[in-house]
């Protein structure tokens, strides 16, 4: 089972802040098929959250094929995100790691180190497309 | 699917103040609906008059697809300051809820008493903001209503309590699937708890819209200055200022903004709220 939260400052729409957040977890492997969500009620009275956006979130993953709801049981998980690639996220991850060593050891503060890494993601995307 | 409240063209006058005008709205039923705007700008007066505790000066004010009647036990109202009866307990409360009310859900009360952890023997005068709002939430929801009003509820509320009483108000509204329409001045917890936003200024509505879309329709943008009167059709200007050289604006639209030499950011509700509210005279006068 996963918890909700909201982030109120992000400008973005809370029942999207939910859709991330299940992505989230089921990229990262957090949530695998066959799992529950929390059920309406219950996110309702756990983040203090409208019910109508809770169920548009919830529609919304169904609609994407993520979740199914079966009525009176909950809300279950019928795919992953990310797939196979997920076993490949730890080497991935240290060699993230070593890389961002390597830039503090080059004097980068974590702004300098956040941009460089954005505009260089951005830049690769870019010649992909 | 009936109107949870509609409105067209009401005013009401207090003698020669008028504190609410020209009032057109339709709100769908089972939503959240949050009201918003500065102090005296009319929320209480919308509020008063959708459970008949007002009459309107002129116009049409309909709850549920009927005229208000103050009393009606399809409409739940929990006014201002959460008032309860100082010298009676809690148990006195929801017997007198059950003697006043002929669809009073007994079961429902007394499991919401014993969830926010209220003593049944406490006398009302004793408990905390707090505990006195959740008792007067409870009384108001053990009525079964179709609708729940709630004037400012946790304006006096510190942020744990606030945030106690508004999980039991999804919960209830989970539950039982009634709309509501509450006051604040905190954008912040309607942003969780609303679906529907009101913004009511110096006596109008300012703008009223699904919480949704007004995010996904509202862009900030800054760039070198210029006209904002080039910004094309289906954009309109909600807030605009300017120095020698750079423009700030608050911008509506439905379509993207796609000019690159604009810095395009989101805004949260709240940013929305104020951007409505700071400059009312002269966003009105363009929208004319």
């Amino acid at each position: 089972m996963i918890e909700f939260h909201l982030d109120s400052r992000s400008g973005v729409a809370p029942y999207m802040q939910l859709i991330q957040q299940v992505r989230h977890a089921l990229r990262l492997g957090v949530l695998h098929e066959g799992d529950k969500l929390p059920t309406v009620k219950e996110v309702v009275a756990q983040v203090a959250i409208n019910p109508n956006t809770v169920s548009k979130a919830y529609r919304e993953l169904e609609y994407e094929g993520l979740v199914t709801a079966r009525p009176g049981l909950g809300t279950f998980v019928t795919r992953t995100l990310g797939g196979e690639s997920l076993d490949k996220h730890a080497p991935l991850r240290e060699s993230l790691e070593r890389w961002l060593s390597e830039a503090r050891e080059a004097g980068l503060d974590d702004e300098s180190i956040e941009a460089l890494f954005l505009s260089t993601f951005r830049a690769f995307s870019e010649a992909r497309a | 699917m009936t109107s949870a409240l509609t409105t067209e063209g009401l005013i009401k006058k207090y003698g020669r103040r008028t504190a609410l005008r020209d009032c057109t709205l339709d709100i769908p039923a089972g939503h959240v609906v949050g009201l918003v705007g500065p102090n005296g700008a009319g929320k209480s007066t919308l509020l008063q008059l959708a459970c008949g505790l007002l009459d309107p000066t002129a116009g049409r004010i309909e709850v549920l697809g009927e005229r208000p009647v103050s009393g009606s036990p399809r409409v739940g109202f929990v006014a201002q300051d959460t008032p309860v009866y100082a010298s009676l307990t809690v148990a006195e409360h929801l017997r007198m809820g059950a003697h006043l009310n002929p669809g009073w859900d007994a079961g429902l009360a007394e499991r919401r008493i014993a969830q926010v952890g209220l003593d049944p023997e406490q006398k009302a005068g004793k408990l905390s903001g707090g505990q006195r709002a959740q008792l007067a939430l409870t009384i108001a929801a053990a009525k079964r209503p179709e609708l729940l009003l709630l004037d400012e509820p946790v304006a006096a509320l510190d942020p744990l309590a606030r945030r106690n009483f508004l999980q039991g108000l999804m919960e209830l509204t989970a539950e039982q699937g009634m709309s509501v329409v509450m006051s604040s001045h905190l954008v912040a917890d309607l942003e969780r708890v609303c679906d529907h936003l009101i913004v009511l200024v110096s006596s109008r509505v300012r703008v009223s819209g699904d919480v949704d879309e007004l995010l996904a329709g509202h862009h900030r943008l800054v760039g070198p200055r210029r006209d904002p009167a080039g910004l094309g059709p289906g954009r309109s200007v909600v807030e605009q200022s300017h120095t020698e050289v750079q423009s700030t604006l608050v911008v509506r639209s439905t379509a993207p903004i796609d000019d690159p030499s604009w810095q395009v950011d989101r805004l949260n509700l709240e940013d929305i709220v104020l951007a409505y509210m700071s400059e009312p005279e002269r966003v009105l006068k363009g929208q004319r």
